[in-house]
């Protein structure tokens, strides 16, 4: 009986047994104020039915200790509940350090999925148990949301923006994937497979099918000189324009004086909208790629960015600011 | 008269039907649709959302047919879409949103508080041609082409790349919007200058507080929904760009504006069910209420803190994390002025004299469905949960219960409490109670199994899903076909009702509010002369005018012996 | 309900419906600033995002028509506020006077108006498929100053180096331009119907120093939407004077 009819999804992530414990939590809750007071209107109903037609009930008008106590306990359970959501979504919305990160783009109605090697996959996820995972999503057209009941996680794809969840597979299997924002008319097939492997057989499966496809490093290189983009961000840190070596998850010093941290939906936003942050010392010239990437072009491009990461930055011309490190 | 346990044919006075009431002080179709009677309006928007109702609920029928397998066997795709999108447009702003409030509330309102009609009849009037204009608007919609973005319009799907007739459907719910403000402004002047002498504040029936606590959001959330599906549907004829991220608009902007009402509008559809369930109570447990100002203050604080919860709707749309703190935070503190009314509905039977008549076995099915509606909106509020549940069918069931389980119960309780006063006729007492025992129990095998399959994972609005979720979805159908007959049940035997019903009296159960000191149906006027309030809310102590032994309804027919 | 005199029959006093007609107007406007509240939101988030696009786009409309119809709404407030004066002390044909002259002001905005829209509408300023910020600089009519469209192209190119998407992005700002201002214009038109009906009750005397519910309650009206102007005004046309 309990196979053919589970309560909750398999557990398959590092969230599912947090999830389903806080789960219990509200429903323990939930359940004990339900039963209690289903019980007290059904007892009273009983006790105090009406036994001759000109009987009137006791008039009585309230009690300030009950209604304080009814407002207080609430209050402190639901703060309780409160609080340990809210731990575990902090949680969740921020990723750890080192993931393997997963491109994943929604368009009506199908997910476009890329590895980490620039293997593309349609509706369907590889991943590694035991390894942070972090998706960095985009849609080319509405709202989708990428679901995987078993891990319990979900996240909206919204067009122009990048949004990122992370999660940790901890039982290979095969897992279904939803998009759960309604999309339009094929919204209930633009549905999935995750699958998660042993790190092993992930790593034989990456490299057996991934012989054929494009490297995005290398479409992102190949762009980065198509583009001419290295005209002016040369390595050398002498061009018109800060070179990008080393770049990736640093500091950066704006004209303005801020900093921020060169991530992804931060290099997505320089190529989109160059003059939205300007790096201290340099002229607004880059021209605007809005409209002209597709967003596997973006995916590309910053892809190779971040494979400078580890390239030494040039002494001058580089855009990190002086005190960086790791964030 | 002396004996307690005699039956209703032994003890109960025959009543005859006034000569004169507002049903007869004019005759015509002009006299009606030119009426500025708020009884008369009343009626006229009973039948609207009645028609809207059986409009919403074949669309209903036709999606839990439709998930009876896996594949879906009854429409296509882009049908099943439409016919969601189109169950919940009708059923949310023609029928819920206008249900209590336009029938209940107009009838009641002026009656409640010793007044003669609304502060501006004709506005009054007014409102309900706009809601037919907004309605014919979404009417035509549906029959040309249908509309298939889901009720609530995500940009850019609705204004970019829906092919379906969305334009004329937003400007229908932008006109019907103004229907909407226009009652609430009314009743918020009528509240606030048209009580009777003596009827203080804190003697107001808890009905008219929910109702003054509904309009509030009415006047101040609903202008911006109207303008913002406005907004929606100039995107669409001139290719503007608000929402539309290709030119430069944000989709998420949408999201904001729209829940900065159709959160409150929550509130619209339950807040005043909670007034009729706050009537109903010490009716039948014929005591006064227990924490009378708790119950009013918990309506105003819940459509203040109303306004202030809306993200929590987006919780997964890349939000700020602290945004999403913030308001997970506030959408808790919202539950805690719901949870001081059903302790205290509770606490007023203790000690009580109750009666299990129909409206008190709705108002009973109401807090049941209400609490597991309710609690289950904690699991939602909850951030790390809604990750999990966000978007699945415990969505939908969390809020079919509220809306359906809470709202509808107690609209139809009302219906019934108040059904003599509208008639002048009692309905059948045993078939209106069998309906609500099918009510309810339709209601949960509908809606319960929903929990459990949002829990393992299936998303709302899919045409087909995966094989392993067919028992529990056809649990579901099942369910709802007994549904089905428990609304169709109460339509029949009210009609019914009106030719062969029994002469109710001016004051049948008895209750203590001021609409129960006028005939049924009461005069145009309402009062003959203006009332003078001298009691408390729900004084059944020193209230001989209620003549408890007279009392007409809620008797069953007599056992063969006679004697209980 | 049957009229009595001046008392509408749901009333029990004449103090009472005068109470309601006050309470309801202002409900009323409190309605109405959570209407144009939507469009507001929108066009702060918009700013935010797209200054540049918005100080173009804001750069194109004439100050001093909008200065013009600024004052002419100012002095129109003031006639509305001295009928309601009028009104009370009973003044009769006082009250027509200035409820006519509101009218003529009111009319004299809307005029304004027309002509910045056919302005705009000359210029391809009106939202849609062929919407072109840039439209005026690339096609100067025969009576344009020059310099002018020197200083405007220059303003252009350096705008759009700035922000290529410039075109969609002000159209963003026209589209708010025409949104707020003509659901402004929407409110004139109707203030300006019941000016008339108000006129000519006036003249035909009935509005007394006990009865005047109607004058006072327009009067609020008219003073509202003459606020929301004052919000638009700048919003709309000083974003990027300064330079």
């Amino acid at each position: 009986m309990q196979a053919q009819f589970p309560l909750i999804p398999e557990q398959a992530s590092n969230f599912a047994p947090t999830v389903d414990l806080l789960m219990l939590f509200i429903v323990a809750i939930c359940v004990f104020f339900a039963v209690a007071i289903t019980a007290a209107v059904i007892y009273f109903f009983f006790k105090y039915e009406r036994k001759h037609q000109t009987e009137i009930g006791v008039p009585i008008h309230g009690d300030m200790r009950l209604e304080t106590a009814w407002i207080v306990v609430p209050l402190v359970l639901a703060m309780a509940m409160f609080a340990w959501g809210a731990v575990v979504y902090v949680d969740y919305r921020h990723s750890p350090g080192d993931t393997l990160d997963i491109y994943v783009v929604g368009k009506q109605w199908m997910w476009k999925v890329q590895q980490p090697n620039g293997l593309k996959e349609i509706n369907e996820v590889h991943l590694p148990v035991g390894r942070d995972v972090r998706l960095i999503m985009a849609s080319e057209d509405v709202i989708h949301d990428f679901s995987v009941p078993a891990f319990r996680v979900k996240m909206d794809v919204v067009p122009g923006h990048y949004n990122t969840m992370w999660f940790r597979p901890t039982k290979a299997g095969r897992y279904r994937l939803y998009c759960s924002q309604y999309c339009g008319t094929n919204h209930a097939i633009m549905t999935g497979w995750v699958t998660v492997m042993e790190q092993g057989d992930y790593a034989a499966w990456l490299s057996g099918a991934a012989g054929a496809e494009a490297n995005p490093l290398v479409a992102g290189q190949k762009l980065f000189a198509e583009r001419a983009c290295i005209t002016c961000h040369s390595s050398d840190g002498k061009g018109r324009a800060p070179s990008l070596n080393g770049l990736y998850d640093h500091q950066v010093l704006l004209a303005d004086g801020k900093t921020v941290t060169a991530d992804d939906a931060y290099i997505r936003e320089s190529i989109l909208q160059p003059n939205a942050k300007i790096v201290a010392g340099y002229q607004p010239l880059m021209p605007a790629f809005q409209g002209q990437l597709t967003e596997e072009q973006i995916i590309a491009l910053t892809s190779y960015i971040k494979s400078l990461q580890n390239e030494p930055p040039p002494p001058t011309g580089a855009g990190i600011a002086p005190a960086s490190g790791k964030k | 008269m002396d004996t307690p346990t005699s039956t209703r044919t032994a003890t109960a006075p025959i009543y005859k039907i006034p000569e004169e009431h507002y049903l007869n002080a004019t005759y015509g179709i002009r006299s009606w649709l030119l009426t500025t009677d708020h009884k008369r309006i009343a009626l006229l928007y009973l039948f609207s959302v009645t028609f809207f109702f059986f409009v919403g609920g074949i669309f209903a029928t036709m999606i839990r047919i439709h998930l009876m397998t896996p594949q879906g066997f009854l429409v296509t795709p882009e049908t099943y879409n439409k016919l969601f999108t189109m169950h919940g447009v009708a059923m949310i702003f023609f029928f819920l949103i206008p249900s209590i409030p336009a029938v209940l509330g107009n009838f009641l309102v002026p009656l409640m508080i010793g007044a003669k009609d609304l502060a501006f009849p004709k506005i009054n009037l007014l409102s309900w041609y706009i809601y037919l204009i907004g309605g014919c608007f979404v009417l035509y919609s549906f029959s040309t082409g249908g509309l298939d973005t889901g009720w609530t319009f995500y940009t850019p799907l609705s204004s970019v790349y829906s092919n379906s007739a969305v334009t004329p459907a937003v400007l229908g719910i932008f006109i019907n919007g103004f229907s909407s403000i226009l009652t609430g402004l009314n009743f918020v002047v009528t509240i606030h200058t048209m009580r009777a002498p003596g009827m203080t504040w804190f003697r107001l029936p808890l009905f008219v507080w929910a109702q003054y606590a509904t309009s509030i959001i009415f006047i101040l959330g609903t202008p911006v929904i109207a303008i913002t599906l406005l907004l929606v549907g100039l995107e669409r004829m001139f290719h503007l760009g608000f929402f539309n991220p290709a030119l430069g608009g944000d989709p998420i902007l949408f999201q904001h504006l729209f829940w900065f009402y159709s959160h409150p509008a929550v509130y619209i559809m339950i807040l005043p069910a909670m007034g009729v369930i706050s009537e109903i109570i010490p009716t039948f447990a014929r005591k006064p209420i227990f924490g009378y100002s708790f119950i009013a203050g918990s309506s105003i604080a819940i459509a203040v803190i109303g306004f202030f919860v809306w993200a929590h709707h987006m919780f997964l749309t890349g939000e700020s994390v602290y945004a999403a703190l913030a308001f997970s935070f506030l959408s808790y503190l919202v539950a805690i002025p719901s949870a001081v009314k059903v302790f205290n509905w509770t606490s007023t039977l203790y000690k009580g004299s109750i009666s299990w008549d129909t409206p008190m076995l709705y108002a009973l099915g109401f807090i049941g469905l209400f609490l597991i509606g309710g609690l289950t909106g904690l699991f939602l509020a909850c951030l790390g949960l809604d990750i999990h549940i966000h978007d699945t069918y415990f969505v939908v069931a969390h809020f079919h219960y509220i809306m359906v389980g809470g709202a509808v119960m107690g609209y139809l309780g009302g219906i019934h409490f108040w059904w003599p006063k509208i008639s002048g006729r009692l309905y059948p007492e045993f078939l209106a109670r069998v309906s609500a025992i099918i009510l309810f129990a339709g209601f949960n095998l509908t809606f319960f199994p929903q929990f459990i399959l949002g829990y393992l994972g299936m998303p709302r609005r899919y045409h087909s899903y995966p094989p392993e979720f067919q028992v529990l979805n056809v649990m579901s159908t099942a369910g709802a076909s007994i549904l089905a007959l428990g609304y169709l049940l109460p339509m029949i035997y009210l009609v019914w009702s009106l030719k062969y019903g029994v002469v109710a009296g001016p004051n049948p159960w008895p209750a203590t509010g001021l609409e129960w000191k006028t005939d049924s149906p009461p005069l145009t006027e309402n009062f003959l002369v203006t009332p003078e309030v001298t009691w408390e809310a729900y004084d059944f102590e020193t209230r001989p005018d209620l003549e408890l032994d007279h009392i007409v309804a809620g008797k069953l027919p007599a056992p063969a012996h006679g004697d209980d | 309900m049957h009229r009595t005199g001046e008392l509408y029959g749901q009333f029990e006093t004449l103090e009472q419906q005068k109470e309601s007609a006050a309470l309801g107007m202002w409900v009323f406007l409190a309605t109405e600033v959570l209407f144009f509240g939507g469009l507001f939101m929108t066009y702060t988030l918009n700013r935010h995002y797209y200054g540049t696009a918005f100080g173009v786009g804001s750069n194109t409309l004439d100050l001093k028509l909008g200065g013009a119809n600024t004052v002419i709404l100012i002095l129109s407030s003031l006639t509305m506020a001295m009928s309601v004066w009028a009104s009370h002390v009973g003044k009769r044909k006082a009250t027509t006077g200035f409820l006519l002259a509101t009218l003529v002001l009111g009319s004299a905005f809307l005029g304004v108006k027309v002509i910045e829209y056919k302005q705009k509408f000359d210029h391809h300023l009106i939202p849609g498929y062929h919407f072109q910020i840039d439209y005026r600089a690339q096609h100067p009519a025969p009576n344009d100053d020059p310099k002018e469209i020197e200083a405007e192209k220059e303003e252009l190119s350096k705008a759009f180096a700035k922000d290529p998407d410039l075109n969609a992005h002000a159209q963003l700002y026209f589209s708010l331009y025409f949104g707020m201002t003509g659901l402004h214009a929407l409110h004139m038109i109707v203030g300006a119907g019941m000016l008339l009906w108000l006129i000519r009750q006036s003249m035909l005397g009935r509005f007394t120093p006990t009865y005047n519910t109607p004058v006072e309650m327009i009067g609020l009206y008219w003073h509202f939407v003459d606020i929301v102007w004052i919000y638009l005004f700048p919003l709309l046309y000083l974003i990027d004077r300064h330079q």
